[in-house]
């Protein structure tokens, strides 16, 4: 066990520092930065108006498809991890099989390809 | 760690699944190669398709369990599975002529049948926890897209998504079942966990599992207390969509629950048998009165439909052989009249759409008789008449509860079974004795044909396909036990 | 030095209970999908201590990189004023409450009776094998003795997409689009007319 987390070691103290540095980024302004605000300083800018509107407008459902489509995808590329990895005890059979895996999704990108959902309009 | 799959011709009992498998993918190939939008075409190639499956299923059976014991093909799968074709087949047929008015009119509609029959197949003959649950999860996932399918309208975005968010609840749940018999028992595969229950106690996380489990496959059969989403996605969905999930996929997770209780947990019988009794009676009690007070014809349905898997299950609640044989014909049957009864909802049409209220079906005689007398005899059965079809099946399970001493069952199974004749009788007269309201548009030949096909069936069930059926179902019900 | 491995385990799953509970309790639903991530990140941790490695590094990339994304979208998306939402809570409270007990009974019965029946780990069909890693481990059997579930959710993930695209994919109509094809193929007679006008009298 203990065996484990010396392995983890050198990503502990990676998280760790990058840690310490974004903290420590973020404390630094509020402690050495000058600051002396005033009304102007502090509202909103927008190209030199004022806001119009809130900024917190609805999303469009197409950045939904793109995202689950890159799901998707994410997952097809996650399977193909294991099977890099054991690429030569799987032999023949497993080479085919994650062809014909490979060979459905095939299938489904030229049906999002046909259909038109990779591009935007 | 090798494959038991050593040659092409050793998947043999795995051909019907390739098959839809691989005809999905040319159908759909063909549906974004194909300038023209032919969705008709698309969906009777799928019936086609389906026709060709049912027929290996019927005259080429290869028996089996592959895939290391993922996957078996026996009787009682090769039984399920001719019913799970001939559902989704006919339900394919029902959409053709409606298609448009639905906006079924695509080609990724009859894809999405198909996939979702190979899911229901693999259901059907899932040996393993792991691939039931795929198998349930390709259906359903299928089954949410149809619902939703007609995205303009607002009930069936609805449907859609109560249909979702309570399945993937009851996913949630049958995993989480899964995953605790998996922990107590170390496996995974169904003939292999029934073992190790025989060899030690069983122990209290075992049986939480199993409710799990069983709670989640009850959610898909839409069994009371699990039922809550049956009325609204039945009437919200489009109506060749809902004609396909009363039909097919009640069938698949009936058999899925049957193989489960009977194969893994059979050492427990007591245990599950206490579970599927309370599940009968709250289903058939709970659907006779609530059925009462609905005006849509499409709730009615769901509602009756909830009733039936009730009736079904006092089959299996016994336990025996004869208890499965029942749910078997029960099953067969029950597709049967749901399919004709689709066939008529959809036949009742008018200039300005469809009807979907009983009170607008007044003076339906008159105007339509064909299709009153079907709607009539169909009643009749739902009701379980003899000599119609309905009795037969309710004859099958009552006696299987009474063999298994389960009288009280029994006692309220028939007493349902007379309550909910108000309902469907109320229908009758409403069709012949109440003066007319509404001219009817013509019936499609498709329907007619299918509305033909099922009243004969269950008119002539006595002398026709009792017999074989009787037979075919206690052969499958014999392989499990 | 079994403390250390123990610290971790407590560190990280303090750390997603308490994320767990702001994903319910925080007031913004943003907020709450950021907590998700936090909760995501700790449970990877905690299968990396249970020697999960693939698991592990599989929920940073797909939940984290992914799915977490399309939960901001789908909050995004919705119009929904979620303080409205948020005022029935109290009425639901009892009931959740009363739900969650029950479960938390559940675990630890279950926890409970596994201590007694431990036997269960080594009759597994493909016993834990600790001298590979476990990415292998997958690799060796998902391909060729679990093909068949392989293959399942290769189908999965195809009506997934299919899925996707009927229900959300709306073209607008009137966009002019790019077809190489017929651009490039154009010929300069189909696009330009040549007319002699006379001087003085225009079209």
């Amino acid at each position: 066990m203990n065996d484990l987390l010396s392995n983890y070691l050198p990503i502990v103290i990676f998280i760790g520092l990058s840690a310490l540095i974004g903290v420590a980024l973020l404390v630094a302004p509020f402690l050495i930065a000058v600051k002396r605000p005033d009304p102007e300083k502090v509202s909103a800018y927008e190209c030199g108006f004022d806001a119009f509107d809130d900024a917190r407008m609805k999303f469009d459902v197409r950045f939904y498809l793109v995202s689950i489509l890159f799901i998707i995808f994410d997952l097809e590329v996650a399977f193909l991890f294991p099977w890099a990895v054991a690429f030569g005890d799987v032999g023949w059979f497993g080479f085919w099989s994650m062809m014909i895996f490979l060979g459905v999704l095939t299938v489904g990108f030229l049906y999002e390809w046909r259909k038109g959902a990779l591009e935007w309009d | 760690m090798n494959s038991d799959i050593t040659s092409f011709a050793s998947l043999a009992p795995a051909f019907p699944e390739m098959l839809v498998a691989a005809g999905a993918i040319v159908l759909l190939l063909f549906g974004i190669f194909t300038k023209k939008e032919r969705a008709n075409g698309v969906a009777m190639a799928a019936v086609v398709l389906l026709v060709a499956t049912a027929g290996i299923v019927i005259f080429h059976p290869a028996q089996g369990v592959i895939f290391n014991g993922g996957f078996i093909a026996d009787e009682f799968a090769r039984f399920m599975k001719v019913l799970v074709i001939g559902g989704a087949a006919f339900a394919l047929i029902l959409s053709l002529p409606s298609s448009r008015q639905h906006q079924l009119d695509k080609f990724e509609y009859s894809v999405l049948v198909l996939l979702a029959t190979l899911g229901m197949m693999m259901m059907v003959s899932a040996n393993d926890l792991m691939s039931l649950y795929l198998g349930l999860e390709l259906q359903s996932l299928a089954a949410y897209v149809l619902a939703a399918m007609k995205r303009d309208s607002a009930r069936a975005t609805e449907a859609g998504l109560k249909y979702f968010v309570l399945g993937a609840l009851s996913s949630g749940m049958l995993l989480y079942g899964a995953s605790l018999i998996y922990g107590f028992t170390g496996h995974t595969q169904l003939d292999l966990i029934v073992d190790q229950i025989v060899m030690g106690e069983r122990s209290i996380g075992l049986i939480f599992g199993m409710v799990f489990l069983l709670a989640g496959i009850a959610f898909k059969i839409s069994a009371v207390p699990f039922h809550m989403w049956t009325p609204d996605v039945y009437e919200g969905a489009p109506t060749p969509v809902t004609a396909f999930l009363a039909s097919a996929p009640k069938v698949a997770a009936m058999a899925l629950l049957v193989r489960v209780v009977t194969v893994s947990f059979a050492p427990i019988t007591s245990d599950w048998q206490q579970i599927v009794i309370f599940l009968s009676i709250a289903s058939m009690v709970l659907a006779a009165f609530a059925a009462i007070g609905q005006k849509s014809l499409k709730r009615l349905v769901a509602y009756s439909s909830i009733g039936h898997v009730g009736f079904a299950l006092v089959g299996l609640s016994s336990g025996t052989a004869v208890g499965v044989e029942g749910v078997a014909i029960y099953m067969a049957i029950y597709v049967t009249m749901t399919i004709g009864l689709f066939a008529c909802i959809l036949a009742l049409r008018t200039q300005n759409g469809a009807v979907e209220d009983i009170a607008e079906l007044a003076g339906l005689a008159q105007r339509r008789p064909f299709v009153a007398a079907m709607i009539a005899v169909l009643m009749f059965s739902l009701i379980g008449l003899p000599p119609l079809a309905g009795f037969f099946a309710k004859w099958h399970v009552f006696l299987a509860a009474i063999e298994a001493r389960l009288f009280v069952l029994a006692v309220i199974g028939v007493l349902a079974s007379a309550i909910s004749a108000f309902y469907y009788l109320r229908i009758v007269k409403t069709m012949y004795f109440d003066e007319p309201v509404l001219e009817y548009a013509a019936v499609p030949r498709e329907l007619t044909a299918v509305m033909g096909v099922t009243g004969f069936l269950v008119i002539t069930y006595f002398v026709t396909v009792g017999g074989p059926l009787a037979a075919a179902a206690r052969v499958a019900s014999g392989s499990l036990f | 030095m079994m403390t250390l491995p123990l610290f971790f385990f407590y560190l990280f799953s303090i750390i997603a209970v308490a994320s767990a509970l702001m994903v319910i309790v925080a007031r913004n639903p943003v907020h709450s999908v950021l907590y998700l991530i936090v909760v995501f990140v700790n449970s990877a941790g905690l299968f990396m201590l249970a020697g999960a490695e693939f698991l592990a590094l599989i929920l940073i990339v797909v939940y984290v990189g992914a799915v977490a994304v399309l939960f901001l979208f789908v909050v995004m998306m919705l119009e929904v004023d979620f303080g409205q939402m948020r005022r029935g809570i109290l009425q639901y409270m009892p009931i959740g409450v009363v739900i969650g007990a029950i479960l938390l009974l559940e675990l630890l019965l279950v926890a409970g009776s596994f201590v007694i029946t431990p036997e269960v780990m080594s009759s597994s069909v493909i016993p834990i094998d600790n001298t590979m890693e476990n990415t292998r481990a997958i690799g060796l059997v998902l391909y060729t003795r679990y093909v068949y579930l392989f293959q399942a959710a290769g189908a999965v993930l195809l009506v997934a997409m299919i899925g996707a695209i009927v229900l959300t994919l709306r073209h607008k109509p009137n966009i002019k689009r790019q077809d190489v094809v017929r651009q490039t193929s154009r010929k300069r007679h189909e696009a330009v007319e040549i007319k002699s006008v006379k001087s003085g009298e225009g079209l």
